[in-house]
């Protein structure tokens, strides 16, 4: 029986299934919204909702802060924003569907969890920075530019998965 | 018809119910197609899993065709949809930056939102790490606005820049998308690992 249960928890769809199902989803956002998907402009809206109850002068007087609520006077009030917390229920759904909702730290054996965190943590403001100088992350810039055949989108695209290859040597400890 | 929000189909309010409704739809296939998990979602670059090359092009390609038919029904409007902005500095140098936190992050933001929803701890410190890359960006603006807004290209389409119809250059990014395909079938016979 618990041998049943954790295969059943590292059972996922076929990946060229799930690529057309993602599609498809994709296809439904530009069909409703003229718009793709996006992760890491939700993650700016909230940056800025904060900032305008924290330091609303300094809303104004930062030329970043000051054209992100010329576009979306409400930046909670987003599309990336209430699909960002779709997001989160589609995942979680899933997982409990699979058996896989479990609090952990996932690492390779050969490091510890507290190195991983760091490594996580790192990444993330690496990725956070990048996505607001790349105009949109995996979602937002490269997927649904490429979906649109807009040559940003792919060549943030190459960028993204050029660069990850070419450093994958370096930090290999961390995955193999 | 669509899109239905640009042509007043829908209103706005029905337009943010839909983003949530899409948005589950978005992480329920990320999490079902192991895009929760960073060990997954590194293997690409290792060759042990390439989920991660399937899955994003095989929805860049269903995603890119189906507009294209939608729009020969005449069910989509292409000229209203938003085609990202190509700024070539920032696009290949903000890349870059991604790229490197990719590889030692494993999660990018979407991806990384879709772990935490099941309980990944590094994902969620993952997410603490966006919004500080976001804040930095933010607050040093001035200090790369230069970058930012440097080499901008208008909003111009692949198919425009190989001087191709939106057809032909689907067609190869198609062949290109299948090429990749059997690359990663055969790196993931040559780099087999059984458990991760």
């Amino acid at each position: 029986m618990e041998k049943e249960k954790k295969d059943r928890s590292r059972q996922y769809l076929n990946p060229y299934l799930g690529g057309v199902l993602l599609g498809l989803v994709l296809i439904a956002a530009n069909f409703v919204a003229g718009r793709g998907l996006g992760a890491s402009g939700a993650v700016k809206s909230v940056v800025v909702a904060a900032n305008m109850v924290v330091a609303p002068a300094h809303v104004k007087n930062n030329a970043f802060y000051a054209e992100t609520v010329k576009q979306h006077p409400n930046p909670l009030k987003n599309w990336l924003v209430f699909e960002m917390v779709g997001v989160l229920v589609g995942g979680f759904l899933s997982g409990s569907l699979w058996g896989r909702l479990k609090l952990k730290v996932e690492h390779s054996p050969k490091i510890t969890s507290r190195k991983r965190l760091i490594m996580a943590g790192t990444g993330g403001i690496l990725f956070g920075f990048g996505s607001q100088l790349g105009r949109g992350c995996t979602s937002g810039s490269a997927l649904s530019g490429m979906a649109v055949l807009s040559l940003g989108g792919f060549i943030t695209m190459a960028a993204i998965f050029g660069t990850a290859f070419a450093l994958a040597y370096f930090f290999r400890k961390n995955w193999i | 018809m669509g899109p239905l929000v640009v042509n007043e189909i829908i209103s706005e309010n029905t337009n943010l119910l839909l983003a949530f409704i899409i948005g589950i739809g978005f992480g329920f296939v990320l999490e079902s197609s192991g895009f929760s998990s960073s060990r997954k979602l590194a293997g690409v670059f290792y060759g042990y899993d390439t989920v991660v090359l399937k899955v994003f092009f095989t929805a860049a390609i269903t995603a890119m065709l189906g507009m294209l038919f939608l729009s020969l029904f005449g069910w989509l409007n292409l000229d209203l949809v938003y085609v990202n902005p190509t700024y070539l500095t920032s696009a290949i140098i903000g890349g870059i930056v991604m790229g490197a936190g990719f590889i030692i992050g494993g999660f990018c933001p979407g991806t990384s939102f879709a772990g935490a929803s099941i309980g990944k701890i590094d994902a969620m410190v993952f997410i603490g790490g966006l919004f500080i890359g976001v804040i930095i960006f933010s607050e040093g603006y001035p200090l790369w606005d230069g970058l930012y807004m440097a080499a901008f290209k208008g909003s111009p389409k692949l198919s425009e820049s190989l001087g191709l119809s939106d057809g032909i250059a689907a067609l190869l990014v198609i062949l290109a998308a299948i090429g990749m395909f059997y690359v990663a079938e055969w790196a993931e016979k040559k780099f087999p690992r059984e458990e991760y």
